[in-house]
């Protein structure tokens, strides 16, 4: 898919945090340089464990915080001094909602679309949600997942070209993700530029067209789940074989960087497998040791995997 | 289109002013301060000796202090409660990304403070004319005015404490200074009631300034040049601090 003008460029952010008194005033660098992009029609996802610093990208992003170095272009406004023309193309849903607990959430979400001069159809989007079954039931009352529902709703009230959308699975049962994704996967099959963020590597790997992954205010890798998931550090074909058997299994003496691990009572991971003759040579193994494994899959990449390794190595891309 | 989606700005600033109000009207804990609690004070200033001398007549020397209560109410404790807590759940956040915006949000939070103060002049005032209230005829524009002032002044003190401490620290502050103020602040009984070395510090106060000013117009149709610099000061001093220091996070 061609990619059409990206709607967000952010482009060396800096942001510092503080002064912070528990480090005798200082500031704290909460974000050193991130870079990105997110283009319409796709879905954009920032990955990175708690406290990586993505939430305060997507502030930086919305125009909810002014940067401290670096650029942010939003539709090709600068959010931090833009109007009400920039904000009515775009929807925020925040990690913790912003909504209020006294309100009903028709109630709300009419509000919100009453800044709107195009409005979505609210009651559509309240019914598409499941929404309408509580609508009259104060927010206070609701679960974290209803209200999350609602937060959607809300970012999505003013027919949005942008939307960004904090941890939008979180709280989330396993059939309202279910809505939620449709609805995140139609929106940008619609056109929309969706930023999420998700510290959940599922997630990400179900929704996302392109992931930025972030670490402690920085870029560390990035691409598609699919680019992702092939690169590793050394060698770019490298599979794991997992399989189960008796435990307590003497490992091969193998010394080219392939291995077995015994990784709980029994469930063996063979690392750096590259060939069909690694995998006879593995067989090779078990036919020493007696051994025929109740169970064997090879799977693909996980983004998870890439994650670790990224954790674990400190490689920065 | 120079608004984009967004609807136009005198519609989104209305709209959220009536949505403000319906949702201050709508606490209970609000309608007893801002309306239960002046409303008990006018009968209990109104049928006891405690303002004698004040005016002619018992009822007219009790109603500016109350209807400068109920600014109090409304203005700081009730609206800086509100606020503090939006701001704690977000509600601030998510609405400045909106079309509404920051501006749009703290106009929206003035229309309803001002909607709810016509509440509570109706009930208060309507209150008082059935009890005999005659308000001075040539101070009531210049008592409207002043109410609005004081509310000017008293919100932004109110934005000024939700917008830079937590919001139980705000209910807390407004609380109490809302009970210190109403006894010993000039708003119901004159600062010249209270004991002598008070009574220079008590003049300075918002408060005492409102109901000084209110007292003079609404018993005396007479302006109270002091009081009037006093609240404008005021104003334009809790304006810029709230300006300068409020948190949205």
């Amino acid at each position: 898919m061609p990619a059409a003008e990206p709607s967000l460029v952010v482009d060396r952010l800096r942001k510092d945090f503080g002064p912070v008194a528990a480090l005798n005033g200082r500031m704290v660098r909460v974000l050193d340089g991130i870079s990105l992009s997110a283009s319409p029609g796709r879905v954009t996802t920032l990955l990175g464990s708690n406290g990586a610093g993505k939430s305060t990208t997507l502030a930086c992003a919305q125009g909810l915080l002014k940067a401290d170095g670096g650029t942010v272009r939003l539709l090709g406004e600068d959010p931090a001094s833009a109007g009400s023309r920039l904000r009515s193309r775009v929807g925020v849903m925040l990690q913790d909602g912003g909504l209020p607990p006294s309100a009903k959430p028709m109630e709300l979400l009419r509000h919100v679309a009453g800044m709107y001069r195009n409005p979505a159809d609210i009651a559509a989007l309240a019914e598409r949600l499941g929404i309408s079954d509580f609508s009259h039931t104060t927010i206070r009352r609701l679960s974290g997942g209803q209200r999350q529902r609602v937060a959607l709703a809300a970012a999505l009230a003013g027919n949005p070209e942008v939307v960004f959308l904090d941890e939008p699975s979180a709280g989330l049962d396993p059939q309202s993700r279910q809505t939620v994704f449709d609805l995140i996967v139609e929106l940008r099959d619609r056109g929309l530029c969706i930023v999420l963020t998700t510290h959940l590597m599922e997630d990400a790997q179900r929704l996302s067209d392109y992931v930025y992954i972030i670490d402690r205010g920085v870029n560390v890798a990035e691409g598609t789940v699919s680019e992702l998931t092939a690169r590793t550090s050394s060698d770019a074909d490298a599979r794991t074989l997992e399989f189960s058997a008796r435990p307590g299994l003497q490992p091969p003496l193998w010394t080219d960087g392939r291995s077995v691990v015994e990784v709980s009572a029994g469930r063996y991971l063979a690392h750096g497998l590259r060939t069909p003759a690694d995998l006879a040579d593995l067989a090779g193994w078990w036919q020493q040791l007696g051994v025929f494994p109740d169970a064997v899959s090879m799977q693909p990449r996980t983004l998870e995997d890439v994650f670790l390794e990224i954790a674990e190595g400190g490689t920065r891309a | 289109m120079p608004e984009g989606n967004a609807a136009p700005q005198v519609a989104r600033i209305l709209r959220h002013g009536g949505y403000e109000t319906r949702a201050m009207l709508r606490n209970g804990e609000q309608l007893v301060l801002a309306v239960v609690l002046p409303v008990m004070a006018l009968f209990g200033l109104a049928f006891t000796g405690l303002l004698d001398g004040v005016a002619d007549r018992r009822i007219d020397a009790a109603v500016p202090g109350v209807l400068a209560l109920c600014v109090m109410s409304t203005a700081f404790t009730g609206q800086g409660i509100a606020t503090g807590f939006d701001r704690r759940y977000g509600v601030l956040r998510f609405l400045s990304t909106t079309p509404l915006g920051r501006a749009g949000l703290v106009f929206g939070k003035a229309i309803a403070v001002v909607a709810v103060l016509a509440v509570q002049l109706v009930v208060v005032g309507g209150t008082a004319l059935a009890l005999g209230w005659q308000p001075q005829p040539s101070g009531i524009l210049l008592g409207l005015f002043l109410l609005l002032l004081g509310a000017a002044a008293f919100t932004a003190l109110g934005l000024w404490v939700a917008g830079t401490v937590r919001p139980e620290a705000t209910l807390a502050i407004t609380n109490l200074v809302w009970v210190l103020l109403a006894a010993v602040g000039g708003i119901l009984i004159p600062g010249t009631r209270l004991p002598a070395p008070m009574q220079p510090a008590v003049e300075l106060l918002p408060s005492g300034a409102l109901g000084d000013g209110l007292r003079a117009a609404l018993i005396e149709g007479r302006l109270d040049g002091a009081a009037l610099a006093i609240l404008l000061v005021w104003s334009l001093l809790a304006g810029f601090a709230a300006t300068r220091w409020f948190k949205w996070n």
